[in-house]
This record gives structure tokens, sequence and C-alpha cells, in this order.
């Protein structure tokens, strides 16, 4: 026995909650939607006995509308659902964003479109990356491919929503919410940042804050798109994440992100084992998709591989992002389907017939 | 033993899910990498619940048990699902008292536990579970007491910590029968 007993087991569903709780937030409004469920049950058990609120609203627009509500003062506050339910708050998510205000919104994904399937699913990599929402804004969008990250990207998501006064979103999907892991919730928490935009009331002090997303004259919501890029350009730069497994030497690259990063270590490390040398780079944000690592990543690489549970669509990034300078290829299963190992390693092994550099 | 993938397959209310988080907490006090991932959705009304297991001294990369090293089946229907899956040379645990017909590949080891009929015999009617647990146990010789005790603390919650005694029990049961 040793000190590894001291980690618990939970749920990864379970670890966004939890972490969530420790990051400080105190007020969670959702609605119930598989395969993301456990979040609510989680807050509904736990917010009440630490002074903060649950609320189960009438609907995932309401709880997204309670989201702003409760940015606006400056706390932390999150809301969680699962892909048709995401759809529903994409109104919400963008007048946060037109009113620059910082939230966590978890997407713990099912199979689609429409009401889709319960099962696991990477489809709504689109939605949350590039239209999450009307109008030109971006979320910071977290992708955790561990319980431990669940957790730890939870509170990564909090500070960097504060940081940058916008929506961080879990990209999550159904696998991710419902495995159990080892995790430690033995977290250092940051400082807060102070919030003199919040309306927290004047006590007769000062300005009125207004909080707000209706700019109805066009070059004052010009000003506020381009001071918003400015923004998004500097987090760019700044604030990409992404994990590489065994690319020292790797002839062909697998793009994966969540469980799909997961599955293709399997092929990667079956793969090595036949003599093939392959790696991964995981993209942690898809934004900031870690554009650098794959633009470098082509010099020596003959192809690469996106592994997805979609029809195709971190694949059109990494296109971008390599400006087509190698062949990137698709292995995938949708509709709540999860690639095998052996699927990966056969389009590993059609990979390698192209030969290296 | 670099990794055992556990697929632990019944019906709703056997115990599966606790079965195999009990596996999963067995590793994680053994200083073992794991995972546990459930079936979820309309599969777990009435027909077969399941729930991969992977204990590994690597760290777990797919949490998916799609060719297990065990076996547990609780119900025929899992059998009938799941056996072509078990990795040659795996090992099948079923309840013979549920499952009538024999196992029909002859390159894994099969072992028949009567576990529903022991528990019923022993006033345990709902640990057949367990039993079975204790049997595989005993046979990839992993039966050590004291981490079973820490695994058992950790899965059955404070409130019910009296069932810690008579779930050792059924393990017992089942590692002798």
């Amino acid at each position: 026995m040793s000190k590894v007993a001291d980690k618990v087991l939970m749920k990864g569903n379970e670890a966004i909650a939890e972490a969530a709780i420790v990051a400080g937030c105190r007020h969670y409004f959702g609605y119930p939607i598989t395969p993301q469920t456990e979040i609510a049950a989680y807050m509904a058990k736990r917010m009440p006995k630490i002074g903060g609120t649950f609320l189960q609203a009438e609907s995932e627009i309401a709880a997204i509308n309670m989201v702003y509500g409760v940015a606006s003062t400056g706390k932390r506050v999150m809301t969680s659902s699962s892909s048709p339910g995401i759809s529903l708050k994409g109104e919400g998510l963008s007048y946060l964003a037109g009113a620059d205000l910082p939230s966590l919104v978890v997407n713990v994904q099912r199979g689609g479109p429409g009401l889709g399937g319960i099962q696991p699913s990477q489809s709504d990599y689109f939605q949350a990356t590039k239209a999450g929402g009307h109008g030109d804004f971006k979320m910071i969008v977290l992708a955790p491919a561990s319980v431990q990250e669940m957790a730890d990207l939870t509170v990564k998501g909090f500070d960097l929503a504060d940081k940058y006064r916008m929506t961080s979103m879990i990209l999550a999907d159904g696998t991710m919410g419902q495995m159990m892991e080892p995790v430690s919730l033995d977290f250092a928490t940051s400082e807060p940042v102070a919030k003199p935009w919040a309306t927290t009331g004047t006590k007769m002090e000062r300005e009125h804050n207004i909080v707000n997303s209706l700019f109805l004259v066009p070059d004052e919501l010009e000003k506020s798109n381009f001071e918003r890029f400015e923004r998004y350009k500097y987090i760019e730069e700044n604030e990409a994440m992404w994990e590489e497994y065994l690319m020292d030497d790797a002839e062909i690259c697998i793009a994966a992100f969540g469980i799909a990063a997961r599955v293709s270590k399997n092929a990667i490390n079956e793969a090595r084992k036949q003599g093939i040398k392959v790696g991964l780079i995981r993209p942690i944000t898809l934004w900031p998709f870690p554009t650098e690592v794959f633009s470098k990543a082509v010099d020596k690489v003959s192809s690469i591989i996106s592994v997805e549970l979609s029809m195709g669509q971190m694949i059109e990034d990494v296109r971008l992002a390599t400006s087509c300078k190698v062949p990137v290829t698709l292995c995938n299963r949708a509709g709540g389907m999860i690639p095998s190992p052996e699927q990966v390693l056969d389009a590993i092994k059609e990979a390698a017939k192209g030969g290296a550099k | 033993m670099a990794t055992t993938q556990f697929l632990f397959s019944g019906f709703g209310g056997q115990g599966i899910l606790f079965a195999g988080k009990f596996m999963a907490y067995k590793g994680l006090i053994d200083d073992k990498q794991v995972s546990w991932l459930p079936s979820y959705g309309p599969e777990m009304r009435g027909g077969t619940a399941s729930c991969s297991v992977i204990v590994s001294d690597e760290p777990v990369g797919s949490p998916i048990v799609s060719k297990p090293d065990v076996l547990i089946a609780m119900n025929l229907p899992s059998l009938d699902k799941y056996e072509s899956t078990v990795a040659p040379g795996g090992m099948i645990f079923l309840d013979s008292t549920l499952i009538e017909r024999k196992v029909l590949r002859d390159d894994v080891k099969v072992f028949y536990i009567p576990a529903t009929k022991l528990a019923s015999d022993n006033n345990m009617p709902t640990l057949a579970n367990m039993i079975i647990v204790g049997k595989v146990l005993s046979k990839i010789n992993d039966y050590e007491k004291e981490s079973v005790d820490a695994a058992l603390a950790k899965v059955i919650s404070a409130k019910r910590a009296d069932m810690a005694e008579i779930n050792r029990k059924a393990m017992q049961i089942g590692a002798e029968n």
C-alpha cells in the first residue's frame, strides 16, 4: 500500500464538479441530460452544504442566462450540458462574449446531429471552436483526456475565463464523463483576479458599471470587436496547450484529442512494436489550436492521421496548421461509436506504406 | 502482470458496477494504474450491464475493454455477447446457477461458479457478484487480505461499513469453491 491510496476514484463528471467547487465556483445552473447529469447531481448534493447555489433551471436557455446574471457580478459560475443542450445555449454564449463575461461551460458530447444518441462523440468540435453562437467571438476550448485532466482543466478554465473575460468551455465526451480513474484534488488555487467591471453595487462610491452586449452605433460595435480580437490574438500566441507522445523520431503523426488520443496511444504502442515510427500530437486547447507544433512537425513526418469521433472536424485545423504540406487523412467513427485501436493501427500501417520522408 | 483487462457483465441489479469498482480500487491500492468505464444507456434497462476495468503497471491508454483477459459473465445474454471477445488464453468466470450452457471455446480457461446458489445457501442473496470476485482473485493469485480489506473500505460507504464483513465472507466462499 502506498500514497496512491490517498487518491480517490471519481467519474469524470464528478471530478469536474468537485474541481469547480475547489476553484471557488458557488453557482451552478443546469438542466439534466445524459451523459453529463452526474455534474448536476453532484452540485445538487454539495452546493447547499457550502453556502452555494444549485438550481435546476426550466431549460438550458434559462440556465445559460442565469450564468450571464451571476457572471455580471464577477462571481465564478458555470453550467453544463451535452450536445443538444449546448445548441440551446448558443444565444447565451454569444451574449456572454458580447458582454465580455467570464464563465465556465461544460459540454460532455454525445452523438448527433439532432437529438442523436447518448453515446460518446466529438462532433461538436466545429460548434465549440468556430461557431458557438452568432457573431464574431471565440471561447477557450479545453479537451481533457483523463479524469485528472477533467479536474485540472476545470480549474484552469476558470482561471483563463477570469483572466481574459470570456467563456472557457470544457469539451469532453461521454466516455470521459462516465469513466472513473484515480484523481487528486489537491490543487494550488490561484489569486482571484480583480473585476472592477462587475456589477456589485456602487455603494455611492463609483460610477455605475454597465454589463451589456447591445451596441447600436456601428463604429462602437466595430471597436469592441477589434479590441476583443486583439485579446484573442494574444491568447493564440500564449495559451495553446498540447501533449506530444513519441514524436521525437516519428515519421507518421497522429492528431487526436480526448478519448480518441487514448485509443490512439494503444495503437501507437502496438505499431512501435512492429517497427513503425509513429507519434501523437494531442491538442489540449482546441482553441487556441496548437498550430505551431503541427507546423513544425511537417518538417519531419511524412503524413498525419486525424483520429476523431466525428465525420472529420479537427482535420480542417490540422490541414490549416500544416498548410497542407503533407497528406492529412481521417480515421474516424461517428454517431456514438469509438474507433478501436485495431482500426487506428490499420490506418497507421496504411500510412506507413507511403514510406518515410 | 503488465496489464489485465477485466470485463464485468450481467444484468442490472447484480452489482456488476460495484464488483468492477472494487477491482479498480484494489488495483489503485496495489499501486497500479486503473480505469473503470461503465456501459450506460438503454442497454442497462433489462438487458446486459457491463463495465470495463483495466489494472496495469503502465498508464492506461484506451479505457474500453474490447478483448478482455478476464470475463465475468453473470447472465446468459452476457456470455452470448462477450464469449467470443475474450483474448485467447484468457479466463471466463460465469455464474453457473443462472447460465446453463457451457462455454464453447477451448482456448480459454473457464470457471463455473454456482454463485447465485452459494449466495442464497449462505444467506447473502445479493452477494453472488462478490463470490465470483473472490474466485477471480484466487485464480489470478491476487487474494491479498490487506488490499482486499482496504478496497472494501473504499467501495462500501461509511454508513454501511458493517457490510464489509459479509462481503469479505462472500469472497472467501468464492475463493474456496
